[in-house]
């Protein structure tokens, strides 16, 4: 071998001078670099490589930085940079220099600079702003070559933030005489949109322009502008369909210079991207389609030279044809063509037939029907690309009837193949058309053995998941779903006994939760012969310690019986001083359960997997353990957000502790924020133990919900739909009639095949017509396809079941317990909607009055002549009289208690409504007062009251229904909260009759603060600490302080504590804690701190929505102050 | 887009690299073993297309690759390319080299990387196509390494160049032995 590279280099001083380059310089440079190259070829080990590439860094180091290197000897260093570069050694003290040498010298130095500098740096890199100004000069340069070079380095990687500053530079450059350089500027612009499109927004015109260029060239290069444009948004260009058209058909009628040939066929790449252009236009528009028919027949014409670069074209014109809108004519001509690509014995070309086989055959499922015997060759072909784009098509055109085949196909070529990506395709493909078109069980489960051992552990996880989902969630009939899980677990314990070691982790993972499952179902299968198997799967080496925790789990739900209990006994003793804390956790669980045999059918019930679980996300089970904790001096828990801020605190000046959360948007604020402790405890409890909740819920807790759905129940989303439409039309029903199927199958039969010997052509053909089984062509088969025409097998429930598990899943609410965060967000919502619908529920009167802030009322009288003003004006006066003789008219319990002011609802001629309340510790109590002005007495009357957001309850014995002439009765109310507001309040209506009068009605709205029924809570520091673990939610934000005093949080605490009643539980330095209750039980706790100069305020409650009210009480409070 | 083009030789020794979107030093190496090892397996008489290389970027990307004797010129594209146009770009790109060095071995990629790259930047500029007429490459370099010459001085060189075209495709495989650097002919030009 040495001789030979001997005879190479001495043959290297000839070979040099036939190098077209002149001069000796150029020659004694290459040198180096050829001593070099030299010293490479003679190594024999990587590592001898690196050795020689350091010493050679090394030496550039040195020459690069000596002030005595000519730009000459820079250039060759450069170029000696560049080598070990590529060879994936780093140079990066070169780069600086390469940056000067692209600064400072002369053209030819400048081209070495620009290069290494494009080789070297990315868009990113610092050091490029160092050579924004060479550019800059460059491009204002006179020397056309210099102006290339820098339009080249810009468009091969510039700073985004520098863009602007060389912009309008290359905007001129579309308008230079030379073409080369304005084709250059076109490139660059393109990738100045590339990179900020919103950069080259304004300069949209100048591409026309330069579509318009007189130079083909020119054209050329705004194309590929175009192509991305009209990508992103085709809508906008149709306009320039005309003019894309007339230049194809030039450049097809052989208009341009015969420079533009490439092999006597004009301009191809141009022909290539303006098809792509026109595909992209006409596609969903006839009337754009329509102008480009005749230049694609045209096109389709003319490319009929036996040349690679015409079929680039005609493969091209194919795609636009069946993607624009189709016209019967073209669609034979290029189904024709389609036909030549796939029987060409050029591979490239069957490639790209098979490849628009696929893409057509949505619209044409005859197209492969009539390449059936290719498509059988191509699944034999050697080459495995070949094979597996005819996998592809098969993909697209399986159904109900051929799916054992082509699963057959498919999972043959999956043992064959090695290349990852490919497997993990492939295998979800499998997998989905396993679900979808499954026959029968037996076939169902052993395909999806094969899966999971072929896919190993690279698949998708989506498919493990959702084939669990599909066996825990079962079909329509019970008696179907216990065949098919009997069925697995026959077939898994099978697997177990035979080689266990050689399946994949993730099979493992399935199988020993289906054993652990529904091994029960199978009558001669003892749990302690399935114990046995599954613990021989800890034994073995390579088993991971997440396989094994799934395996320890599926052995706590069997260990019954005596021989099981002592297998789980030992598999505990192995396992409980694991270092793996998950699989000691799972060992101790294990003996635990074993153990107790009733709590184990408490904890994994069987069949759980349809009972929907009940999730207590604020783990208030834990309560009790935590105040103990509290109590021996723990220190509370603090959510991650409150630690983070006080880590800042304590580190820095944080000005802004609170995250925006401005008074204005405080309940948007409030909803994200008060989740968070809520989702932190149920994080952290999914993280600790997921497998153990995934094994308890079954299919509810597979936690499938939060993953991306790839798989529907229908396959493949994204790619669903196409596929979808195939089925509908072109699969006939599987209700063929016999003799229908016969008549498929003749015609199939009767297309041409190659030839080949009777037998084996035989055998082809066999597989062709169960290959191509319901792809018939017959149009009576199409019409029947309307109806669903796929027998799914496994068509999963409704998913309705998810939705009611989903509302079975409220944790009970109470004082200790919090709902989910799910269902708050719910609550808020229906809180929300109730909020807004609630005018529109009444009549348009009534929604009038709530404008106003307190009482008022609206009349409904027949005769409305009698309704003065001037009525209005005198009732007001008797006023003040009246109010103190109503409160003389105050229910007996209430006389010594303070009242509000007797507030008037609403009057009219005969009656005047007006109200008060006074505060009782339990509850608010609301007394109307029913003043008859008129001179006879009011018969029949009787008073409706009614609120969204209260509990009102008539504290009077019997209802009053008649009041004398200018006599007041009274009705008396107990009233709490049902869910808390800003603002409650009390819708009423008063029906009367005045004797021989018409009925009349009254309608009266009574608008209650929240304040008056916020009432103290006592409570000690500890019982405070525990009850804020529980609540769940919460509310933060900065009020002002009070701010005249000495002591300016116990100020602000007084106002609060005066104004909305609050009790002041502890005062601790610059904290303070404060409790109050809604009537009735209903608390709110306050955690209140002063910090630069406001007081940041946290408020926490189980009541949804009371911390956003009380916070909007407080800052009202102390903004009155 | 082009995403990247790659040269290297039957060893996997690279000749030319060339990346039109970012990759960090160690990630290209990788790229360049991983296309190496797909492309090194396949027969001469299977297609020149290949899907789906883990590293450069999944469903959308496509290597397209031509063996000519000792080298494989590997162009990486996306979906927005044709695969036979690219095919073609390569069998230019080849053809001027071819041109410019007079039957272009490998050697001359090794002694002439600087070269090369120049050939390359007149091809495919940040990833698009730019130019795919041999002659006005040839020009455009030619110039630049002579600059007295002029732009106008293309046009004669150009015109000498025609009588080339409509060549029948360059045979590959004149291999001989193993060895890292050998001097076939490229093309029988």
């Amino acid at each position: 071998m040495s001789d030979v590279v001997e005879k190479t280099l001495t043959a290297l001083p000839s070979l040099l001078s036939l190098d077209s380059q002149p001069g000796s310089a150029k020659l004694s440079s290459t040198s180096k670099l050829g001593n070099l190259i030299r010293g490479i070829t003679e190594l024999t080990s990587k590592h001898e490589e690196e050795k020689l590439i350091q010493r050679e860094l090394t030496s550039i180091k040195d020459q690069v930085s000596s002030p005595n290197t000519s730009m000459r000897q820079m250039k060759e260093l450069m170029v000696r940079a560049i080598y070990c570069e590529m060879l994936g050694y780093e140079a990066s003290f070169s780069y600086i220099h390469a940056i000067k040498l692209a600064q400072q010298g002369s053209v030819l130095d400048k081209r070495v600079g620009y290069l290494a500098v494009s080789l070297f740096l990315n868009e990113s890199h610092e050091l490029l702003l160092l050579l924004v100004n060479t550019v800059l000069k460059d491009l204002q340069s006179t020397n056309l070559i210099e102006v290339c070079m820098a339009l080249t380095v810009v468009s091969q990687m510039f700073p985004k933030d520098m863009i602007p500053a060389i912009l309008p530079l290359v905007e001129d450059k579309l308008n230079h005489p030379k073409e080369i350089i304005r084709r250059k500027a076109v490139l660059a612009l393109y990738k100045f949109y590339l990179i900020a499109p919103n950069q080259v927004q304004h300069i949209h015109n100048k591409f026309r322009k330069a579509l318009c260029d007189k130079d083909p060239g020119v054209m050329t290069a705004s194309l590929h502008i175009y192509l991305q444009l009209i990508k992103e948004n085709s809508e906008g260009y149709k306009d320039l369909t005309a003019s894309f058209v007339t230049i194809l058909k030039q450049v097809v009628g052989g208009k341009l210079p015969m420079d533009f040939n490439y092999h006597s066929v004009p301009a191809p790449w141009l022909q290539i991207q303006l098809l792509r252009i026109l595909s992209l236009l006409g596609k969903n528009d006839q009337s754009t389609s329509e102008i480009m028919y005749e230049v694609l027949d045209e096109s389709l014409r003319r490319a009929e030279m036996n040349h690679n670069i015409t079929y680039a074209i005609l493969y091209e014109c194919v795609k636009c044809i069946y993607t624009i809108q189709p016209k019967s004519e073209l669609l034979e001509k290029a189904a024709k063509c389609i036909g030549n690509f796939v029987l060409s014995p050029k591979i490239n070309l069957k490639y790209l037939g098979l490849k628009a086989l696929t893409y057509v055959v949505q619209q044409d499922p005859k197209l492969a029907l009539q390449h059936q015997m290719t498509i059988i060759e191509c699944l034999d072909h050697p080459d495995l690309i070949i094979k597996r784009e005819t996998l592809e098509l098969l993909f697209r055109i399986t159904n109900g009837q051929n799916v054992t085949v082509i699963v057959e196909k498919m999972l043959d070529f999956l043992r064959i193949s090695k290349d990852d990506y490919t497997t993990i395709d492939l295998v979800g493909k499998v997998a989905e058309l396993a679900e979808k078109y499954a026959p029968d069980n037996e076939w169902f489960i052993e395909t999806m053995n094969t899966v999971f051992s072929l896919g190993g552990d690279m698949m998708q996880p989506d498919i493990p998941n959702s084939f669990l989902k599909l066996l825990s969630e079962g079909f329509d009939s019970d008696e179907e779903d216990r065949k098919l899980r009997l069925f697995a677990v026959d077939s898994y314990v099978s697997l177990l006994q035979s080689e266990p070691n050689k399946l994949p982790q993730r099979f493992l993972q399935v199988i020993s939760w289906v054993l652990g499952e529904y091994s029960h179902l199978s009558a001669e299968l003892e749990p302690a012969t399935v114990m046995t198997l599954l613990s021989k799967l800890l034994d073995l080496k390579h088993t991971s310690s997440e396989t094994k925790s799934w395996v320890l789990m599926a052995m706590t739900k069997l260990c019954e019986g005596g021989v099981a209990i002592s297998v789980a006994q030992d598999i505990y003793e192995t396992h409980s001083s694991s270092m793996d804390t998950v699989l000691r956790q799972r060992a101790q669980e294990l003996q635990h359960l074993s153990q107790d045999s009733e709590l184990r059918g408490r904890v994994l019930p069987r069949d759980a997997g349809l009972m929907p679980l009940e999730v207590d996300s604020s783990l208030s089970f834990l309560d009790g353990f935590v105040s103990e904790a509290l109590a021996a001096g723990a220190a509370p828990y603090k959510p991650p957000h409150q630690r983070q801020e006080e880590l800042a605190q304590a580190k820095a000046l944080s000005l802004e502790p609170y995250s925006l959360s401005l008074p204005i948007s405080m309940s948007s604020c409030s909803i994200a924020d008060r989740q968070s402790p809520t989702l932190m405890s149920m994080s952290s409890g999914l993280s600790g133990d997921s497998t153990d909740l995934s094994h308890k819920g079954g299919s509810t807790t597979l936690k499938l919900d939060g993953v991306k759905r790839v798989w529907g129940r229908e396959g493949y989303l994204a790619q669903r739909e196409p596929v979808e439409e195939t089925a509908q039309v072109e699969v006939p029903s599987p209700l063929r009639s016999p003799s229908q199927q016969a008549e498929a199958d003749s015609t199939q039969s009767q297309t041409p095949t190659p030839t080949v010997t009777p037998e084996l052509e035989q055998d082809k053909q066999q597989l062709a017509s169960s290959l191509f089984v319901g792809l018939g062509s017959q149009s009576s088969v199409c019409l029947m396809g309307k109806s669903d025409p796929t027998p799914q097998r496994f068509r999963r429930k409704a998913q309705g079941r998810a939705s009611s598990s989903g509302a079975s899943e409220k944790t009970p609410t109470s004082l200790g317990s919090t709902p989910s965060p799910v269902d708050n967000l719910l609550c808020n919502s229906l809180l929300d909607s109730n909020l807004v619908s609630e005018p529109t529920n009444q009549t348009p009167q009534a929604s009038q009055s709530l404008d106003t802030t307190n009482g008022n009322c609206h009349e409904e009288l027949t005769d409305v002549k009698e309704n003065n003003p001037s009525l209005i004006h005198n009732n007001e006066e008797p006023d003040k009289p009246k109010d103190l003789c109503l409160s003389s008219h105050l229910p007996t319990e209430l006389s010594g208690l303070s009242h509000s002011e007797i507030t008037p609802l609403c009057s009219n001629q005969s009656v005047n409504l007006s109200a008060c309340h006074v505060q009782k510790e339990d509850s608010l109590q609301l007394v109307i007062f029913i003043f008859n002005s008129s001179d006879s007495a009011l018969q029949q009357m009787q008073l409706q009251v009614d609120s969204g957001e209260l509990k009102l309850s008539l504290i009077t014995d019997s209802p009053v229904e008649e009041v004398r002439s200018h006599s007041v009765a009274v009705c008396h109310y107990s009233v709490t909260v049902k869910r808390p507001s800003v603002h409650v309040e009390v819708l009423g209506m008063l029906s009367y009759q005045l004797p021989g009068g018409t009925p009349q009605t009254i309608q009266f709205s009574h608008k209650l603060p929240l304040t008056t029924f916020i009432r103290p809570l006592t409570l000690s520091t500890e019982e405070y600490g525990s009850m804020w673990l529980a609540f769940s939610q919460d509310t933060k934000q900065n009020l002002t302080l009070i701010n005249d005093d000495q002591d300016p949080l116990t100020t602000t605490l007084n106002v609060l504590k005066k104004k909305l009643q609050l009790h002041v539980v502890e005062i601790i330095g610059v904290e303070g804690i404060v409790a109050c209750q809604l009537v009735q039980d209903q608390p709110c706790l306050m955690h209140c701190r002063v910090h630069a100069g406001t007081l940041a305020v946290w408020l926490r409650s189980p009541v949804p929505d009371l911390p956003d009210c009380l916070l909007y009480h407080c800052q009202r409070a102390l903004q009155e102050h | 887009m082009i995403k990247a083009i790659l040269i290297f030789n039957n060893h996997g020794k690279p000749r030319l690299i060339r990346f039109y979107q970012y990759f960090a030093e160690d990630m290209q190496q990788q790229i360049i073993r991983e296309t190496f090892h797909l492309v090194s397996k396949r027969d001469d008489n299977v297609c020149n297309f290949l899907e789906g290389g883990s590293l450069i970027g999944g469903s959308d990307y496509k290597l397209i690759y031509r063996h000519y004797a000792t080298l494989y010129f590997v162009f990486c594209v996306d979906s927005s390319e044709s695969e036979l146009g690219i095919l073609d770009l390569i069998q230019v790109f080849v053809e001027t080299l071819d041109k410019c060095f007079e039957n272009v071995c490998e050697l001359d990629l090794i002694f002439h990387m600087d070269k090369v790259h120049y050939i390359l930047q007149e091809v495919v500029m940040g990833g698009m196509v730019l130019e795919t007429n041999m002659n006005e490459i040839v020009a455009q370099v030619e110039n630049k390494i002579s600059p007295s010459g002029g732009l106008s001085a293309a046009p004669a060189r150009a015109v000498s160049a025609v009588k080339n075209m409509n060549l029948p495709e360059i045979p590959r495989n004149i291999n001989i032995g193993d060895i890292n650097i050998k001097v076939p002919s490229l093309s029988p030009f």
